[in-house]
């Protein structure tokens, strides 16, 4: 059987006495879009800050490409190819576009000095090539925090993209898009799925999860209430019991 | 769109260069042009009013010789309070590391030779003011307590801690003139330019370079400006707060050692009046409250500007009873300046 990029094994997560995941088993497979769904509160971003090492999970394990990885932290999520789009996006606002592409993993020499040109031609590169803005207002010296929502949102992008990404995090990505920008994000997540990448994708849409996912997770209450392949179910039926499970708790 | 994923940039043949105008100059450096912009203003104002003294050298020169004194813990100020905490204990941080200094100085009698005692001296006070520091943000970082509430406390405590290991008492360190690091510290050169003046300069282009040139500085920017989008990004926010305050305790240790060689004496009080200029200079100089954004220059000219007013009074012909009102005056009408151009600006 082939290894799954991604697994956790059992894994829960407790807030003092709030139970936010509870037993959960997940997978990833190589090279597979997988879309996460639930209500607000159900445990979507929880789960995605344990897979990015921001939170460190009360039990449970986690492996990358089958072997156990311990004690999980940003930068060693990021070291095994972790790449996320958060949902409140992770800018400084203050800073400007370099700053903000290169966050926490700057280009520098050995004494630990910044190689700024670098990081300035290497953000002109990405912005213009890769997400093709030409406005001179998002050149690498702007401040991040005069872009509109899409322009933001692409900065995020980017900086998931600039880096050996092997398995790209979406938390509700479209949020606060234009519906052309929200569109040109679809056709970026199936771009990950061309370049043989795996990526999990979180939205409150359900047709834009329908549309990408290969499989589709659903939590609820920090549980994994079921799990669907998209090209078995109907999307009529999806949110049919979607709607169900919101009401109930449960499939059946 | 192309999923670049080369973990190493690949190579750019072309540099990304934006052709220089000065609209755009002004509106990246606008904080501190604003705040030359201030300085100068002031300058030529105080040689209008005053040409006698304000056109001699020797006022500068005497500017040069006090205004180090706070100027030199402004710099490390600075990036703490870009970084979006608060330090009001350097005071004590000056007395306490010269306390350091002559227990180890009178400690080390064994030794015989007065400069290696002298030198152990100054050792022991930049670590008890880098240590001084680190507890400083050790509690901050770890208990999640504001630091403006921690220095408060720690202000008094080591204040305290000064007084009591001293009785209270002053005296005279005189043995340090015969020393080089007398002169090396606060000699003058020519006659005109002291050695403090020399040691801010190397302070301030030492602090420019970590905030502006270092990844250190680029994650001290991000954690005062969003320090939740700095961890989730993986930067280690409570180390860069430590280290922040470790600085402020170093740099503050050695105004302490600088200053009180220059009067060769050690007063318990020492430090006590440089709270409010240190901190109107970083203000003055543009750094925001708020964190995220200020400059080392800006503190650099709020010092000198901080500096020259109490003289500038005088020589004008007021008396000193107006030097407060000009002071705020002066501050008030800076930060409103600062938060304007901060809202234009790029």
């Amino acid at each position: 059987m082939e290894e799954y990029r991604l697994e956790l094994r059992n894994v829960s997560k407790y807030f003092g006495e709030v139970k936010a995941l509870e037993d959960i088993n997940f997978q990833l497979g190589q090279n597979e879009i997988v879309g996460l769904l639930g209500d607000n509160g159900a445990g979507k971003s929880t789960l995605i800050k344990i897979i990015t090492g921001y939170h460190q999970p009360t039990s449970g394990e986690i492996y990358f490409n089958g072997k156990k990885v311990d004690h999980l932290t940003v930068p060693k999520a990021r070291a095994l190819g972790v790449e996320t789009v958060y949902q409140e996006r992770a800018l400084a606002e203050m800073q400007n576009l370099w700053r903000n592409i290169f966050l926490g993993r700057e280009l520098c020499n050995s004494m630990g000095f910044l190689d700024i040109q670098r990081m300035r031609d290497e953000t002109h590169r990405l912005m213009t090539q890769s997400m093709g803005f030409t406005s001179q207002a998002v050149g690498p010296d702007s401040r991040v925090g005069k872009y509109s929502g899409g322009e933001k949102q692409g900065v995020a992008i980017v900086r998931a993209l600039f880096f050996e990404a092997e398995i790209i995090v979406l938390d509700e990505p479209t949020m606060g898009l234009s519906l052309k920008e929200a569109a040109k994000l679809i056709s970026f997540v199936n771009s990950i799925k061309e370049a043989g990448k795996s990526a999990i994708f979180i939205d409150h849409n359900i047709f834009h999860v329908y549309d990408v996912a290969d499989r589709v997770v659903v939590i609820d209450r920090g549980k994994v209430a079921g799990e669907f392949m998209t090209q078995n179910i109907s999307l009529n039926d999806l949110m049919e019991k979607m709607v169900h499970v919101a009401e109930t708790g449960s499939f059946e | 769109m192309n999923a670049e994923s080369n973990g190493t940039a690949p190579i750019v043949t072309q540099h990304y260069k934006v052709p220089f105008s000065i609209k755009r100059f002004a509106r990246v450096y606008s904080a501190q042009l604003g705040i030359l912009g201030v300085f100068l203003t002031l300058f030529i104002i105080f040689i209008v009013l005053a040409p006698n003294t304000f056109l001699s050298g020797r006022i500068y020169s005497a500017f040069m010789t006090s205004i180090p004194f706070f100027a030199l813990m402004a710099i490390p100020l600075t990036i703490l309070v870009v970084a979006k905490e608060m330090d009001l204990s350097f005071g004590s941080i000056m007395a306490m590391g010269m306390v350091a200094f002559s227990f180890t100085y009178d400690g080390t009698a064994f030794i015989g030779n007065t400069t290696a005692r002298v030198f152990l001296a100054i050792i022991a006070a930049l670590l008890a003011g880098t240590m001084i520091g680190w507890l400083n943000g050790f509690i901050v970082v770890k208990f999640g307590i504001p630091s403006l509430v921690v220095t408060l406390g720690t202000q008094f405590f080591w204040r305290g801690a000064v007084l009591v290991l001293t009785s209270g008492t002053n005296f005279p360190i005189e043995y340090i003139k015969g020393t080089f690091f007398y002169p090396l510290l606060v000699g003058k050169i020519g006659g005109f330019l002291p050695m403090q003046m020399v040691w801010l300069i190397v302070v301030t282009i030492v602090g420019w370079l970590l905030l502006n040139r270092h990844k250190f500085g680029a994650h001290v920017y991000l954690t005062g400006d969003n320090i939740n989008s700095a961890e989730l990004m993986g930067v280690n926010t409570g180390r860069v707060r430590i280290q922040a305050f470790m600085l402020v305790g170093l740099v503050s240790a050695f105004a302490g050692i600088v200053y009180c060689f220059y009067i060769a004496y050690f007063w318990p009080n020492t430090g006590d009046g440089y709270l409010l200029s240190t901190l109107a200079s970083v203000f003055l100089g543009g750094t925001s409250v708020f964190g995220g954004t200020g400059t080392i220059l800006g503190t650099f000219l709020g010092a000198f500007i901080i500096g020259a007013i109490e003289a500038a009074t005088v020589a004008i012909g007021l008396t000193g009873f107006w030097t407060q009102l000009i002071y705020g005056f002066i501050i008030v009408l800076s930060v409103i300046m600062h938060t304007y151009l901060r809202k234009r600006g790029e």
